[in-house]
């Protein structure tokens, strides 16, 4: 019989050793993790769970931007006394997995591994331009947050590298940011489509950029340029928006599966990226 | 909550029922005490697991257990071929009868599986890990055959046959080739041609449904331990102990009086455990092991292999004149059956025009084999679906004479003396209350806003007596125990433990009820049909109506005088002659403590056959919001009222009532069997199988109207069922008025819905 053995490393050092193991598997919350264990979908030989590394739970202020430890949970997200002052779309993209239970565990850098395309909070992570850092064999590394998932079920991490944490830039005044997802229930359930938009704008409210990312209407979650380059220069105009959701729906390719078909995937995506950019302009014109 | 609604006073007072005492099993089952059926273990116990079918149809050509058997920590490994070959022949259980040549082969499949996840061998090993490695070396070869799973699909000309045999019964002929139409019904009255040529307006409309599981959350579980000397014991968790052991013992040949039952703690049934699908396997493996053995099924195995009630297509055909008098309607209703006959479909043809005086009429119902699991009983098996065609229908002929969907209701309600399709005469009914507690309900005024819709829809459910057994016997310090054979899960031990009380004349809390087991009552048949509130406790109220008069006597013989001499109150003996009682009344505390001298324990059995169970009918009205982009249906507003008898406990009542909102809620928007093409269920887990949670849900307002039940001491009826008949039609309704259009086929999900919108704007 298969023996699974549980490390908890208490430095990236050793962590990054123990990961390079052959079928060796990071845990942060282990809502994923240990769901596909236990159901036979993961066989890992080695669990390394890396919350007793110091810094993987915590966020901190940082040139103006925030670093949040890759294992820091959602609740810590949404009880920071900043972050969703600044970053609301990233903090309501987080906290919408799962449940109160759920919340108390899930990680950003989880939810971003388990490399789903629904995962909520990485259009939100990727319309915000946030950045990972990266620890490995050769050191640290950064990267931007859609380089990291290549396809369903795999990253472009290589043998003993892990997320230490996620950078969110700084931010100027006027601008913020918003996450929708589309679930046929109201809770518990898994996004047929997700849009996250980022917006800051000049002092009359006009868009001096826009970012616009999609989830689960892809392998990936996507950054649709056309779509947040639609609302650059405008004060969100009903002709801005319908550009905005022209090019998501040019940039969905969904599969039709029991969650939801193809055509109604793209449909809902340009739907959610209307609202959730709506809804980022007026939290923008709020901000200070 | 609202105040019940009494239509008549019962003229009692009545000191415990009809109040809201915290239930007995409460504190046990908050505390996570309460032991369910995987919460046994026994020394020696092995772990049992099954090993399903891959194929949604197929011929087994070998099973090769050797290997399995060969690997360390396994006991024993058992196939179809460990159990006896049995001929068909009828069992009664309960709701449902079982076919016992058909339960067999559902429980461990014989020469074909006939659906994903059927049953084909089982392995005992001393550890879950042993199990699950012993289940992968057994080996099987399959000749894989073509699957039907769509109800119209498999009625058509050409489609695989499943059970070779099979003919269809109900022709009027026996038909000479194979079908998998199982059984036609047909009920009829009238001159339907003359009924629609009288009519004004005529309506032809088709709804499906598709199969849905009754989604209760505890699995199954079971651990059975078979001695040496042929004496079985089996806990499991079910509906009824005493139809587990009687279909534990038709299925391996056992003496009944060797198969002791003990029920676990149920957590959740709504009918999915009326049957056994483990506890058969369970006995087989302990016999051949020499161990106890236990088996729970996994989330996956349940939705696999257990439940689900059938999808369903209903066609209804109805005119009607100007008035709003429906003069004829014709109803066809195709049922999926599963891997084995026996759908709800019979109960469908009964209740589909139960709310409806229509003189002319004809319903057609079929029974149709299908590769996926055999359907079993849900909450008012076949109702629900019958009624989602009904009512749409009702309101497309509302709608289209410009009359109330209220008052077309009215119009042709069911009243007492009106005989109802299925049969007898109604008597004692309240529906014509009931509508008039929704007509007069402040919901009904609360206007709408845009992309909002409301629905109203009827529904009707027989409700059952049945088998039932109690014991109740007085204490040496005057408290009562009660003992019936009905597994509680609707919150049944606080309603025996009330009219036990109420009888007696005791507080609710001097009473323990509990559930024995097969071998500690007589027989008493499932708490299902909506039966155990009135037959169970009709039998409650004659055993402690028993213990009354022998107490009577027991203070008579006391104070040397005749035993009309004395009347009970309060709980205590009182002497109209009150010099021959110069200490006063004797109660029951009193009277047990000196039990020994008055002719020994005080304890009494009543064994019946409850007659009388009045038929239940409820009108529900539901206001949605439509995202007309997404889809998205929001219940706003929920109120269900339903004539009830009498609440013996009104928060049960009203829970029975919100359950079945909540799950017919999910029937109609989300819930569903999603099929791959090869016959497979995709989305076999609470993830995509989407029950709504409690956020999804609006206060479920429940209006208890009261017309009492003259069979039954306290007038109660059956409450459980009636509820989740009229929510599909009533949200598929509503979300017709919200959007404008008219949808056919549950469920109403999102992205069905911005299809149909999307369509109607072309
Ligand atoms: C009941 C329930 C509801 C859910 N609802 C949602 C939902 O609504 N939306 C949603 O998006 N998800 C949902 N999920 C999925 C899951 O909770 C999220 O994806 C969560 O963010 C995963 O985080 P985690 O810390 O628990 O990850 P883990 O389970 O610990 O890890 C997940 C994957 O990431 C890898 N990993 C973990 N940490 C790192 C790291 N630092 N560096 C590299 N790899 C790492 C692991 O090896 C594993 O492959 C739900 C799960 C459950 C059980």
């Amino acid at each position: 019989m298969a023996q699974l053995s549980y490390l908890s490393p208490s430095s990236v050092d050793e962590a990054v050793k123990a990961l390079s193991g052959t079928s060796a598997r990071a845990l942060s919350g282990g809502t994923d993790l240990l769901v596909q264990v236990r159901s036979g979908r993961a066989k890992p030989d080695q669990i390394v769970d890396l919350k007793r590394i110091p810094g993987l739970i915590g966020i901190r202020a940082e040139n103006g931007g925030f670093v949040i430890g890759s294992a820091t949970c959602g609740a810590m997200l949404s009880e920071h006394p900043t972050l969703s002052k600044i970053w609301p779309g990233v903090v309501e993209a987080a906290n919408l997995i799962g449940s109160t239970q759920v919340q108390g565990r899930a990680s950003l850098a989880g939810n971003l591994c388990n490399a789903s395309p629904a995962a909520d909070s990485v259009p939100a992570l990727i319309a915000a331009r946030a950045t990972c850092v990266i620890a490995g064999p050769a050191g640290t590394r950064e990267a931007a947050v859609e380089t990291i998932v290549t396809g369903p079920g795999k990253t472009s991490l290589t043998a003993g590298e892990f997320i230490i944490a996620f950078k969110l830039p700084p931010r100027g005044p006027k601008a913020s940011d918003a996450y929708l997802r589309m679930i046929p229930r109201t809770e518990m359930d898994i996004a047929v489509a997700g849009a996250g938009v980022s917006l800051a704008l000049d002092a009359d409210g006009v868009c001096l950029s826009a970012h616009v990312a999609l989830g689960a209407v892809a392998p990936t979650a996507l950054l649709v340029a056309d779509a947040g380059q639609a609302l650059i220069g405008t004060r969100l105009e009903e002709v801005a928006l319908t550009r905005m959701a022209e090019a998501v729906r040019a940039a969905c390719q969904p599969i039709s599966d029991k969650r939801g078909t193809a055509d109604y995937r793209t449909k809902i995506a340009a739907v959610l990226a209307h609202r959730a950019a709506v809804i980022a302009w007026n939290r923008a014109k709020e901000q200070a | 909550m609202n105040k019940p609604v009494k239509p008549e006073e019962t003229g009692t007072i009545l000191k415990v029922v009809g109040t809201r005492p915290i239930r007995p099993d409460g504190v046990e089952k908050v505390t996570g005490r309460a032991a369910y059926g995987a919460d046994l273990h026994l020394p020696g116990m092995l772990i049992g697991k099954v090993k399903r079918s891959p194929h949604a149809h197929a011929r087994i050509i070998s099973i090769d257990t050797r290997k399995a058997l060969a690997l360390p920590g396994v006991k024993a490994v058992m196939t179809s071929a460990d159990m006896p070959d049995l001929a068909a022949e009828h069992y009664e259980a309960g709701e449902s009868a079982s076919n016992l040549k058909d339960l067999s082969a559902n429980v461990m499949a014989r020469g074909k599986v006939l659906y994903h996840g059927h049953a084909v061998a089982a392995v005992a090993a001393t550890s879950n890990a042993i199990a699950d490695q012993a289940l992968d070396l057994i080996e099987i070869v399959y000749e894989t055959l073509p699957h039907v799973i769509d109800v119209e699909e498999a009625m058509a000309e050409g489609a695989p046959i499943l059970h070779e045999q099979m003919v269809t019964a109900g022709l009027g002929e026996t038909p000479t080739k194979a079908s998998n139409i199982a059984t036609k019904h047909r009920l009829d009255r009238g001159d339907l041609a003359a009924g629609f040529a009288s009519a004004d307006v005529i309506v032809e409309t088709r709804y499906s449904s598709a199969a849905v599981h009754q989604g209760y959350i505890e699995p199954h579980a079971c651990v059975a331990s078979y001695a040496a000397d042929g004496q079985t014991q089996v806990w499991s968790s079910s509906q009824g102990h005493f139809v587990i052991r009687g279909l534990c013992a038709k299925l391996l040949k056992l003496r009944f009086s060797d198969v002791r039952v003990i029920p676990a703690e149920i957590g959740g049934g709504f009918g999915g455990k009326t049957t056994v699908y483990l506890e058969p396997l369970a006995l087989v493996l302990s016999q051949k092991s020499g161990h106890p053995v236990k088996m729970v099924m996994t989330r996956e195995e349940v939705f696999r292999a257990t439940g689900p009630t059938s999808a369903s297509v209903v066609t209804v055909k109805m005119g009607a004149k100007l008035d709003g008098t429906i003069t004829a309607a014709q109803v066809d209703l195709k049922f999926q059956a599963g891997a084995f006959a026996g759908s709800p479909v019979g109960a469908a043809v009964m209740t589909s025009l139960a709310c409806y005086d229509v003189a002319n009429f004809e319903i057609t119902g079929w029974d149709v084999v299908t590769n996926s699991p055999k359907v079993a009983a849900y909450r008012a098996p076949g109702a629900p679906n019958a009624a989602l065609g009904v009512e749409c229908a009702v309101d497309e002929l509302a709608e289209k004479l410009g009359i109330d969907p209220v008052a077309m209701r009215e119009k042709n309600a069911v009243r007492n003396g009106v005989r109802a399709p299925y049969g007898p005469v109604y008597k004692n009914i309240g529906y014509v209350e009931t509508l008039e507690a929704i007509k007069s309900h402040p919901h009904m005024a609360i206007p709408l806003g845009p992309n909002q819709g409301r629905g109203i829809a009827a529904g009707f459910w027989f409700n059952i007596g049945g088998e039932s057994t109690v014991n109740v016997s007085i204490n040496e310090d005057g408290t009562a125990i009660v003992s019936t054979g009905s597994p509680d899960i609707g919150g049944s031990r606080a309603s025996m433990a009330m009219m036990a009380a109420e009888v007696l004349g005791i507080g609710v809390e001097q009473v323990r009820p509990i559930v024995a087991d097969t071998a500690s009552i007589g027989f008493s048949t499932v708490t299902g049909g909506s039966r155990t509130t009135f037959a169970t406790g009709m039998a409650v109220v004659q055993a402690a109506e028993k213990l009354v008069i022998d107490l009577k006597r027991r203070a008579a013989e006391t104070w040397g005088v005749e035993i009309d001499q004395v009347v009970w109150q309060e709980g205590a003996a009182h002497c109209l002659q009150a010099e021959k009682a110069p200490k006063g009344a004797l109660t029951l505390a009193a009277l047990a403590g000196s039990a020994g001298k008055t002719g020994g324990p005080i304890a009494t059995v009543v064994a019946l056959n409850a007659q009388g169970a009045g038929p239940g009918f409820g009108v529900h009205v539901c206001d949605v919001e439509v995202d007309p982009e997404t889809g998205h249906v929001t219940v706003l507003r929920y109120t269900a009222a339903q004539d009830v008898g009498k609440a013996i406990h009104p928060a049960y009542v009203e829970g029975q009532i919100q359950g079945g909102v909540a799950q017919g809620i999910g029937w109609a928007l989300n819930e569903e069997y999603v099929f791959s093409t090869g016959g497979i269920m995709e989305n076999a887990g609470f993830l995509d199988y989407r029950v709504p949670v409690a956020s999804d849900l609006p206060m479920i307002d429940a209006i208890m109207v009261e017309v009492p039940n003259p069979a039954h001491p306290y007038g109660a009826k059956g409450v459980g069922e009636v509820p989740i008949v009229p929510p599909l039609a009533a949200l598929a309704i509503a979300v017709r008025h919200a959007t404008g259009v008219r949808m056919h086929d549950l469920p109403l999900s999102p992205s069905k819905i911005r299809a149909a919108i999307d369509a109607n704007a072309l």
